[in-house]
């Protein structure tokens, strides 16, 4: 790329100087904003909670849903997690090929949790269940296409970084910026975690009143 | 007016909450990769046993609770460990927590108003 | 430094100009931010006022025809929207940007392309919610938009409604993890947080506040325009949808929002009224304490809002409990303003009428809060006149009087010359007998019975005589108005040049610096030692008799003058055009949730490239 500046201006800049707390603020803003993300997803998670079990036609859930495609799609992502911390060790490390590798693994695993999810609701879409078939289709779509979204962005992100290493865009040390959007990351993935519970494993029987 | 006034310059000039004695504090170095891929297989075991219920049948008061105690227990291990805020300054905990223990009060208090409970 | 020089390569150059037009819509100065903030807020107070002078003169006469019942819909949903997202949210934005930094002895905020791109996505967002008149029709179904009349209007109103403040939305999130980390962590050495001004204190919280309750209604919005636009069912009640979930999330911001739009007022007359009586607030600690249990105990009252929505007994006394007790620390603000002043040596110039006017229509506003907390009597006075009344004397006594008072406060320190004294108190005077004209005779219109939104009322009920009151009153409102803007424009018609720079005998750091303060604030940062730092620098206690002297001239000069090299060597974060790049993607997603897919995509583009330059561009550029 021909838009090569010099590193010292700071793709981060400003971290280098002594702050108030000492702590860097790019991650003190970053742990606000998921801080303000665990009531974005609160409240949609929230909505799904209260229109469980209360759709008036089918498909239901558990017309649907295919649990051991669900579980590796889990997986996949769970693992992300797990390569997106070697990209930080190898980050510290200053291993630039590695980092790039394993950012690479991330940025896969996560785009085949979104193709996965496409799949997903392709085939929920052939059999019957659109946004507007019934709540269950309305808060369901809404929920994990939210967070579908939020992967994407997670995918976008970590292939800017290896983008911009390639490039050699990133300071020597890139430990900062990848632990950021590292974290950035695992949250998408903690989130996943309470919606795969929520939305998944937990059994919407006959018990329940529709 | 003054007397108020020396009173405050005392009082504040003692208490000086900017003071860096958090920031100097010794900050446990991040996990290694050896003890991140420890954590990675006990996400992959616990979330095995989540799976597995599904084909276990089991009396819902009982799996519901055990679901919910699961993610937990991997929604924790991926905090304080993936994005090692075991390991970080406290106050990034600080305001994380705030954050979700708000959401969590705040939602519940909504759903039980709704009399909305997932068994 | 640079190994390729980047703008011959790029193509576009990098802004470079600090001064002149084009500079405005590249700089990321906080307080060129912070004027814009200024200025577009009160272009939108204007219109807002303008809607209220219409809804008044509507309702002066019985069975009026001057507004249909749909234009008076469209014309008080806006004034509601106008009033809250597009005046007093930017305004107090547009005081905690230009100020904050100075109070904590700071060059700018911590992310100073996400502070223009804040604005830039705010301005958008209120022009975005403003184009609706022109293509179908402006928001009608009320500043909270209650769901399924919101989801089912036929007009397209509702739709920019929710993708207008879901943009705004995204304006006010950012700048809220911007202002909050700046003020952790961009202060100067020594200003711990209880040496903070209580104005940044206030604005600590607010950043907090919003940061938690945004991402509540931006998802109910979500829900609300998947419901209009691509019919999912979320407040579908023959589907079996809960409109009650509308509201629910609805007041879970909008009771916070409450405190948003107050609390940035409060910070400015705490730190007026010490100015004025020329004595240190009254326990500082307990208005700081007390801001932040307004912003605790404001997330657990919002179903104060729903007490005849049918929550049940529990949850209503709950609440209403709950509601007291909020009244418990502001009235502890209320007594430290009132002690502060007690004894103090007054001197009733402007900012300080306005100050002493919060005060008091505060008090009023807030008693009438906490008439509502008494369940059985909200049954009576809810959806009635008497709310309408009781929330103009929070948010208008409240916030307005508050801001309008930092105006003339901060007023030479922005532009280097002094509003007029005289019409500053005929604006003062005008406005409280004519906001007191307007808003008293509400309590008893809606006592008596008087629907808050009815476009009309027959002569029979006998509301005609307090509703030409109040409409007579909004007209003195309006003069006021007028008045302040006569003064601004004499004022800004005279020289630049204050002939003592600190023309109130100040007690904070921003008056340390010159009027206007230069772009890199301070020379050097300074080193605070105390609250009140400015005013200790100027006055000693003389040890024999306890009385405050004068520093002697020459020992502690309050600020360095005459470095004429002053300001090289400081590096600021250089203009860029990124911030609004990506600012325009956003309505042009919403035009295109709208009308048509290809414009969302190209929005999308847009943003991603806005957000992509900003990456790939260093905040300072190389010399």
């Amino acid at each position: 790329m021909a838009l090569a500046i010099d590193k010292d201006g700071g793709s981060h800049g400003g971290e280098e100087h002594q702050t108030t707390t000492g702590l860097p603020s790019t991650k003190l803003a970053m742990w606000i904003f998921l801080a303000s993300e665990c009531l974005l997803f609160g409240a949609l998670i929230t909505t799904y909670v209260l229109y469980r079990g209360v759709s008036k036609t089918g498909p239901y859930p558990g017309d649907v849903f295919d649990i051991p495609y669900t579980s590796v799609s889990s997986f996949v992502l769970l693992a992300s997690s797990l390569t997106m911390v070697m990209a930080l060790v190898a980050a510290q490390k200053r291993d630039v090929v590695r980092m790039r590798l394993w950012l690479l693994t991330t940025a896969l695993l996560g785009l085949t949790f979104v193709g996965g999810q496409v799949y997903e609701f392709t085939a929920f879409y052939h059999e019957g269940l659109s946004l507007s078939t019934n709540l269950f289709g309305t808060t369901f779509y809404v929920l994990t296409g939210f967070h579908g979204v939020h992967v994407t962005v997670g995918i976008l992100m970590l292939l800017s970084l290896v983008g911009m290493s390639a490039a050699d865009r990133l300071p020597d040390d890139a430990a900062f910026p990848v632990e950021m959007v590292g974290l950035y990351w695992h949250f998408v993935d903690i989130v996943w975690i309470i919606i795969f519970t929520v939305v998944y494993l937990i059994p919407t029987g006959p018990d329940v009143v529709r | 007016m003054a007397d108020t006034e020396s009173r405050f310059q005392e009082e504040l000039g003692a208490e000086d909450l900017a003071d860096p004695r958090e920031a100097l504090a010794p900050h446990r170095e991040h996990p290694s990769a050896k003890e991140y891929i420890r954590i990675g297989v006990i996400l992959a075991v616990l979330t095995a046993l989540e799976v597995a219920s599904y084909y276990v049948d089991v009396n819902t008061s009982v799996l519901i609770p055990t679901l919910f105690g699961l993610a937990l227990v991997k929604f924790v291990l991926v905090v304080l460990w993936f994005m090692h805020l075991r390991f970080d300054d406290r106050r990034y905990a600080r305001f994380f927590v705030m954050g979700l223990a708000l959401a969590a009060t705040l939602y519940l208090i909504v759903l039980i108003s709704f009399r909305a409970f997932l068994v | 430094m640079a190994s390729v020089t980047a703008p011959a390569s790029r193509g576009i150059r990098r802004p470079s100009a600090l001064t002149g037009f084009w500079s405005w819509f590249t700089s990321v100065d906080h307080k060129k931010i912070g004027l814009m903030y200024g200025f577009v807020a009160f272009f939108f107070f204007i219109v807002g006022g303008l809607e209220a002078l219409l809804i008044r003169t509507q309702l002066s006469q019985p069975d009026n025809t001057l507004l249909s019942a749909d234009a008076y819909n469209q014309i008080f949903t806006m004034h509601g929207v106008t009033m809250v997202f597009l005046f007093v949210m930017p305004m107090s934005a547009a005081f905690f940007n230009y100020l904050i930094p100075l109070m904590i002895g700071a060059r700018d905020v911590a992310f100073p392309r996400l502070n223009a791109y804040s604005f830039w996505v705010f301005l958008l967002g209120g022009l975005f919610l403003y184009s609706s008149p022109f293509l179908g029709g402006m928001p009608n179904a009320g500043w909270f938009g209650y769901a399924p009349n919101s989801t089912t209007d036929p007009s397209i109103g509702m739709s920019f409604y929710a993708i207008g403040l879901l943009i705004t939305g995204i304006a006010s999130s950012a700048g809220a993890v911007n202002l909050a980390v700046t003020v952790i962590n961009m202060r100067a050495p020594g200003m711990s947080l209880f040496r903070m001004p209580v104005f940044v204190w206030m604005g600590l919280v607010v950043q907090f506040l919003l940061a938690f309750s945004l991402p509540i209604i931006t998802v109910a919005l979500f829900e609300l325009l998947f419901d209009r636009r691509f019919g999912t069912l979320f407040f579908n009640p023959t589907e079996g949808g809960d409109p009650i979930l509308w509201q629910h999330l609805f007041w879970l911001f909008g009771h916070p929002e409450v405190y948003i739009l107050v609390l940035p007022a409060f910070g400015i007359i705490s730190d007026i009224i010490p100015v004025f009586a020329r004595k240190p607030l009254f326990g500082y600690q307990f208005v700081v304490f007390s801001g932040i249990a307004i912003g605790f105990i404001g997330f657990g009252v919002w179903a104060h809002h729903m007490f005849a929505a049918g929550l049940g007994p529990v949850a209503n006394t709950a609440f209403g409990v709950s509601t007291a007790i909020i009244a418990i620390p502001t009235g502890v603000k209320i007594f430290n303003w009132m002690a502060t002043m007690h004894g103090g040596d007054l001197r009733f110039k402007t900012p300080m009428l306005f100050s002493i006017g919060t005060v008091m229509m505060f008090v009023i506003g807030g008693l009438s809060g906490v008439t509502h907390s008494i369940v059985p009597s909200d049954y009576q006075q809810t959806d009635t006149y008497y709310v309408v009344a009781h929330f103009h004397y929070v948010l208008f006594g409240g916030a307005v009087f508050g801001l309008f008072g930092g105006m003339y406060y901060w007023w030479p320190k922005v532009f280097a010359r002094q509003l007029s004294e005289g019409l500053g108190k005929v604006h003062f005077w005008l406005m409280i007998i004519g906001f007191n004209l307007t808003f008293g005779p509400m309590h008893i219109l809606g006592l008596a019975g008087m629907i808050r939104r009815e476009y009309s009322y027959p002569a029979s009920l006998g509301l005609t005589g307090w509703n030409q009151v109040a409409s007579v009153g909004s007209f003195l409102i309006a003069l006021s108005v007028l008045v302040f803007i006569i003064n601004a424009v004499r004022t800004q018609m005279k020289p630049k040049g204050l002939e003592d720079e600190d023309p109130w005998d100040a007690r904070t750091l921003e008056w340390t610096t010159s009027c206007p303060p230069p772009v890199y604030n301070f020379e050097e940062i300074p080193q605070v030692h105390a609250l009140d730092e400015f005013w200790r620098r100027k006055y000693v206690q003389d040890e024999k008799t306890g009385t405050l002297v004068p520093v002697q001239a020459g020992s502690a000069p309050p600020h360095d003058e005459g470095h004429d090299d002053a300001g090289h060597g400081i590096h600021l974060p250089s203009p860029s055009y990124w911030p609004l790049v990506s600012a325009i993607g956003l309505p042009t997603i919403g035009y295109g949730i709208l009308y048509s897919w290809w414009l969302v995509g190209a929005g999308a583009l847009i943003v991603l490239i806005g957000f992509y330059g900003w990456a790939m561009e260093p905040s300072v550029a190389g010399d």
